[in-house]
């Protein structure tokens, strides 16, 4: 027991929770009710001396007191919900609580406390049955709900739910009546949406309790369905935001009420019908959903006696909204009605019995029979109206929801409609003038279906099928002279809507299960045989090469998918060879780029097919290599160009999918590097240079998807063949020399190679490798600069005989010449790379910049301390101006000069931005995060200060604000605006500078992008504000930038920002502005006009006079 | 002013096909091609033209879920009732008020030249036309809204200048 301590808390605590002045806040009390909760629950106190310590609150004649008091026990009870009490315990305190209910100014506790305690499990103690039923007594005499609150509400509707859920013989044992009297009166006039909620699920409740013949119900049955029924449809007056997802709920809620008992039925089907014919599309919706959902659980007589009256409204529905297009096989996207409609009719018909059949009401349907008599009439698609092809479609869909309905349905549909049908195509085709563009579409139309019903009879999980009934037998009859019109039409139409239809046809023809007898074997190689001949003879009609092909895909996957191992054999012999004939004929009548979609297409279906194919596609890839390296020819390189693409956009990603990732993307790239070892001699003059980019894609993407280990071996097999040619063998001297064609092919393959590799991969020559690649680099070589970047982006840290400072040392060693002067500080200077021949100085002296570019990027991204040396380089070359004195006599022209320096300007920017060739995530690059920003935080401080000080001339200027444009606009908004201060200055002046030059005008239009980031940003504008003449002079001589469009778009979007600043900053300029912006209302772009108008209104608007107009 | 002009039944004409405008980074975009000032430059024009009619009758806030068509489909205004030559630096607009009678012509015309001038380079003539036969006054009307000292004078009166502002803001946005 507690000692003296322990219970004044408990008083504090108590008081605190009480008390309801304003002294305490509702944190505080809640708190207090925490911390009473868990004394209770480690058992410091127990719950009688709790009680006995709130004898006061529970019992005093203040009603606000007594009301928090019972509040605060029956609170405490919710949160001890699974904490085992005593029987005795919880009978007294049911006892309590349920008469507390006729305490109507203390309610809230006493409805928490019962609904806490009978939501007790029955382990830990819960309430009994007599208990329960003295709740309900309580509650019925007690309550009066629909004058309580809305909390008060939800609460009521919750005990009772909970009566009904957890106590149903105690409900039972009550008189019935009275029960569902309380109900009713309970929850008549509702309007509140979450106890709207309750009270729908307690009405589906209670019908769920009460078995059907339960005479009270039935005699309140009425009542209830009133009171149901007044909320449907449902439909909120004031819509909200995220009513939508409650009305679904709610709507929901109410559907599993009406269903919830058949008594309802003579009540719900009257109205629902009613509803059905009203003009709002969502209550029509709403009543076809419900129609379908009661269906399941009515006994159905009511809606027997209504069918007439149902299907005609129904046929209403489905003829007035289906669409004109005559498409088989779609439902209507965007015509939930008509959708919901269909539904209600299979539903329907699938609950026909015997005497009374809705089905026969359909097919005696005067509509439907004058359709399907008049289809002779739709002969030609064109002629059709839309009103009859809206009908058209109608009663084509109506027959194919019945007849996918049952089997019995599609019997008796087949049988009274069916051989009408083909007789009527056949009677066409039998006539020998219907070249006036195909059978009858009509019955081509209604016969596919029909069909598409068929097929969603047939599953292919069943083994026997009812090879007896009817519709089997008579598909089985009329199956030839169908596929054999179906054939005839679709080689003769043209056009597009009859193929189109007959290829649906025939497809689903083909798609029944092998074992499905009525569709023989033989028909369905007689039509693989007819598509495969469209493909190889009709592809000038591309939408019908299309549909077939995509008929014989579905067939294709569909095989696979039932694992239907007789009709793969066919297809194999049928299609897959004939396909893969195709590729290496040399047919040239059919364009080689349908030919490989085709081969492509289909292979993706199965594994099977798709492996033979890619052995196909390595054989003639590398037919066409040759053939075009032996000769030049150009028809090979184009060939082998689709091919490459094809293999990289289709076949490659196919495979990732699937997860077989290795095998076959290794076997091409060696298929690849063998070639190349095989062909020694190369026709000289071949200028394809998009074939060896497309071949140098697929090389970096087979070998990126392979693992470490067939990489290492494509890397060995590739390393061999380079260092078997000569020209590739190291030799100190650095002269550079003109590669041969092969020698070029080999050295930019191998550059795949590298930037492809995972880090992990090892390779055991990588010296060897950096060297040859550096030669060709020196060679102006620019793949070779990729490859450099990515060499050092994964070399492993810890080579034993191979660190990467070394490497980094060679590769300086080798570029750049290193003086100290004195100082120690190593200053470089364009003078500083190393050039060996002056012929060829800029070339080289290009390639090398380019190439450490790509090293800085590789090292800035995997965060190498190294990259600072490289970063040096550039920023030194610079800021030194360039005009050192040329100590080796390779740069000479202050042009040549001028170029490097804008070289070294432009690596900033491949140092910063993302690129497709390299150093991403596909191709394994290591990236830390947030390296722009570290570089951002290196560099901007060197350029800024550089920039600030140096009077050097104009050229050189522009360079340096090149640079630190390029630096800006890669580097992410955040990382600006925190240096916005110092770099608006800046950034306004690199704009002004970098104007002056048509070559700038992307790096302008990317850094006044930044600039606008920053006007938008709040914190950006307070910078702004400090230079706002700067800004404002420079955006208004950007209007009239004549070079690009959307810089002057973008300008004048800026000035509508600005107009927005503190008008005590912006007014001055407010003349100025105005000044420029009706000049640029005569701009040749009408885009910018129009933001020049909405600008300069903004601009006028800003002060209470108006224009000057 | 006339009640709300709810047509039940309106005649639905068919859009215009319109030529399809080129963008940065379309292969036909040419940076330095100049594009005239055309009637397609008017296509905002017209529409706030509407919107402002409706909202000079007090309808503005009616929405019709029963007619979703756009205004020009109901050929409320097109964009042959406004002609421009931009060599000759030329606009002429043709009006229709809604009624013989209707006493808000002068002003509706005042703000279609407001409106013009504000969005048209400076080196336009622009003229203002009631279509012949819609109105009861048409030459006075004509003469007022063309009369440039008439105009100047009008907008010199702070009333009118905040009526016009007031009417054109929504077209701005």
């Amino acid at each position: 027991m507690g000692d003296s301590t322990t219970i004044n808390r408990v008083i504090k605590h108590i008081e605190t929770y009480v008390d309801s002045s304003s002294s305490t806040s509702p944190s505080q009390q809640d708190a207090s009710l925490d911390a009473l909760a868990k004394l209770l629950l480690n058992d410091i106190i127990t719950l009688e001396l709790l009680v006995r310590e709130m004898e006061m609150y529970l019992t005093t004649t203040d009603n606000i007191i007594r009301a928090r008091g019972i509040l605060l026990l029956a609170e405490l009870l919710t949160r001890l919900s699974s904490k085992p009490l005593e029987n005795k315990t919880i009978h007294s305190l049911i006892g309590f609580f349920a008469d507390r209910l006729s305490d109507w100014r203390a309610l809230r506790g006493a409805l928490v406390g019962c609904l806490a305690l009978m939501r007790r499990k029955i382990g830990v103690g819960a309430i009994s049955g007599s208990d329960a039923n003295a709740v309900a007594q309580s509650f019925m005499q007690n309550l009066q709900v629909q004058s309580l609150g809305q909390h008060d509400r939800k609460l009521c509707f919750e005990i009772l739910e909970c009566l009904i859920d957890s106590y149903p013989d105690t409900v039972m044992s009550m008189e019935e009546d009275e029960f569902v009297y309380v109900i009713c009166e309970a929850i008549d006039g509702e309007k509140d949406p979450q106890c709207l909620l309750l009270t729908f699920r307690l009405v589906e409740r209670l019908a769920q309790l009460y078995p059907e013949s339960s005479t009270s119900l039935a005699s309140y049955a009425e009542d209830l369905f009133n009171i149901l029924g007044s909320y449907f449809p449902i439909h909120f007056t004031h819509p909200k935001g995220e009513d939508d997802l409650k009305r679904e709920e709610l709507s929901r809620a109410l559907m599993l009420a009406f269903a919830s008992t058949p008594l309802f039925e003579p009540f719900a089907i009257p109205l629902l019908l009613e509803k059905l014919s009203s003009s709002l599309p969502s209550a029509k919706i709403e009543s076809l959903k419900y129609l379908s959902y009661c269906m399941d659980n009515y006994r159905g007589n009511e809606i027997q006696e209504q069918h007439e009256t149902l299907w005609s409204s129904l046929k209403d529905i489905v003829l007035t909204s289906a669409p004109s297009s005559l498409t088989v096989g779609s439902g209507y996207q965007d015509n939930k009605v008509a959708d919901e409609a269909l539904v209600l009719v299979q539903k329907l018909i699938k609950q026909d019995k015997d005497p009374v059949s809705f089905l026969k009401l359909i097919l005696k349907d005067v509509d439907v029979s004058m359709t399907l008599n008049n289809l002779s009439n739709y002969s030609n698609h064109d002629d059709i109206t839309v009103k009859d092809k809206q009908r058209l479609n109608a009663v084509g869909r109506i027959l194919h929801v019945s007849a996918a309905a049952s089997v019995a349905s599609c019997n008796s549909i087949f049988q009274s409609v069916f051989s009408e049908l083909v007789n009527g195509l056949q009677s066409v085709m039998q006539e020998k003038d219907y070249a006036s563009g195909g059978p009858k579409f009509g019955y081509l139309y209604v016969c596919v279906e029909l069909l598409a019903a068929c097929s969603t009879l047939v599953k292919p999980a069943e083994i026997t099928y009812h090879d007896k009934e009817t519709w089997c037998t008579m598909l089985h009859s009329f199956g030839p002279i169908l596929t054999c019109s179906f054939v005839k039409t679709m080689k003769e139409s043209t056009h597009d809507i009859y193929t189109h239809t007959v290829v649906m046809g025939l497809q689903i023809l083909a798609s029944f299960p092998g074992n499905f007898l009525p569709v023989s074997k033989s028909t369905f190689e007689e039509i693989l045989v007819e598509f495969t001949s469209i493909i190889v003879l009709k592809f000038n009609n591309a939408s019908a090469w299309r549909s077939v092909l995509n008929a014989l895909v579905e067939i294709g996957s569909l095989i696979k998918k039932s694992d239907d191992f007789e009709k793969m054999a066919s297809f194999d012999v049928i299609v897959v060879e004939r396909m893969l004939a195709l590729l290496s004929s040399d047919d040239l009548s059919m364009p080689f780029s349908l030919k490989v979609e085709a081969v492509s297409k289909i292979g993706m279906t199965n594994l099977k097919y798709m492996l033979k194919i890619v052995q196909e596609l390595n054989t003639t890839i590398s037919t066409n290599l040759q053939k075009y390296w032996l000769g030049g020819n150009s028809k090979s390189a184009e060939h082998a160009m689709l091919l490459l693409e094809c293999y990289v956009e289709k076949v490659l990603p196919w495979f990732q999918n699937i997860g077989d990732t290795d095998n076959v993307p290794m076997h091409f790239a060696l298929k690849i590097w063998n070639v190349i070892e095989d062909n020694t001699l190369f026709c000289d003059s071949l200028n394809e240079k998009k074939l060896l980019e497309t071949a140098m894609n697929g090389m970096k993407h087979a070998v990126a998807s392979c693992s470490e280990e067939s990489q290492s071996m494509i890397l060995d097999k590739a390393f061999s063949i380079l260092s078997s040619n000569m020209s590739f063998q190291l030799n100190e001297s650095m002269q550079r020399a003109e590669f041969s064609c092969r020698e070029e092919w080999i050295i930019s393959l191998f550059d795949s190679v590298i930037i492809a590799l995972r880090p992990k991969t090892q390779g055991k020559n990588t010296k060897e490798i950096l060297q040859i690649i550096m030669r060709a680099l020196s060679n102006g070589h620019i793949p070779s600069a990729h490859a450099l970047g990515s060499l050092f982006n994964k070399m492993p840290n810890d080579m034993q005989y191979f660190s990467l400072e070394e490497a980094m040392d060679i590769t300086f060693n080798k570029y750049i010449v290193r003086f100290s002067n004195g100082d120690g500080d190593n200053e470089m200077g364009v003078s500083n790379l190393r050039l060996s021949n002056v012929n060829y100085g800029l070339v080289t002296s290009h390639a090398i910049i380019v190439g450490l570019a790509w090293v800085g990027k590789g090292l800035l991204m995997r965060g190498h301390e190294k990259v600072k040396d490289v970063i040096k380089f550039f920023l030194n070359f610079l800021i030194s101006n360039g005009h050192r004195p040329i100590s080796n006599g390779s740069i000479s022209s202050p042009e040549d000069c001028q170029d490097l320096m804008s070289a070294v300007a432009d690596s900033f920017s491949i140092i910063m931005s993302d690129s497709e060739a390299c150093l991403n995530r596909n191709l394994h690059a290591t990236i830390k995060p947030l390296y722009k920003q570290r570089l951002f935080n290196m560099v901007m401080p060197i350029l800024l200060s550089s920039i600030v000080k140096s009077d050097s001339p104009m050229p050189h200027k522009s360079m340096m604000h090149r640079a630190l444009a390029h630096v800006i606009s890669n580097t992410p908004l955040s990382a600006i605006l925190g240096e916005a201060k110092k770099l608006i200055p800046l950034m306004v002046d690199g704009l002004m500078i970098l104007s002056e030059d048509v070559q700038n005008r992307d790096i302008v239009y990317n850094l006044l992008l930044v600039l606008s980031g920053i006007l938008t940003d709040k914190n950006g504008q307070e910078v702004i504000v400090e230079n706002t003449h700067m800004v404002i002079m420079c955006l208004t001589k950007l209007v009239f930038y004549k070079h690009m469009m959307l810089v002057r778009e973008t300008a004048i979007q800026c000035l509508t920002a600005m107009s927005e600043l503190p008008y005590a900053s912006v007014y001055r300029f407010r003349l100025e502005v105005l000044k420029a912006l009706s000049r640029a209302l005569d701009d040749p772009k009408r885009s910018v006009r129009q933001e020049a108008v909405r600008c300069r209104q903004a601009w006028a608007s800003i002060s209470s006079r108006s224009l000057h107009i | 002013m006339s009640p709300a002009l709810i047509n039940a039944n309106p005649v639905v004409y068919e859009k215009k096909e319109r030529p399809v405008r080129t963008r940065p980074g379309d292969a036909a975009f040419d940076e330095y091609a100049t594009e005239l000032i055309d009637q397609l430059e008017f296509d905002c024009i017209c529409i706030w033209f509407v919107l402002f009619l409706m909202f000079l009758h007090h309808i503005r806030d009616i929405k019709d879920p029963e007619h979703p068509y756009s205004l020009e489909e109901l050929k409320v205004i097109t964009e042959d009732a406004v002609e421009v030559d931009d060599k000759r630096s030329y606009v002429r607009v043709t009006f229709t008020p809604t009624v013989e009678h209707c006493s808000m012509a002068t002003i509706i015309g005042l703000c279609l030249r407001v409106k013009l001038m504000r969005s048209l380079p400076s080196r336009f003539k622009v003229d203002i036309k009631v279509a012949p036969g819609t109105h009861a006054t048409e030459d006075a009307v004509n003469k007022q809204l063309n009369d440039k000292e008439r105009v100047a004078a009008a907008l010199e009166n702070p009333n009118l200048v905040d009526m016009v502002d007031e009417c054109l803001t929504p077209s701005f946005e």
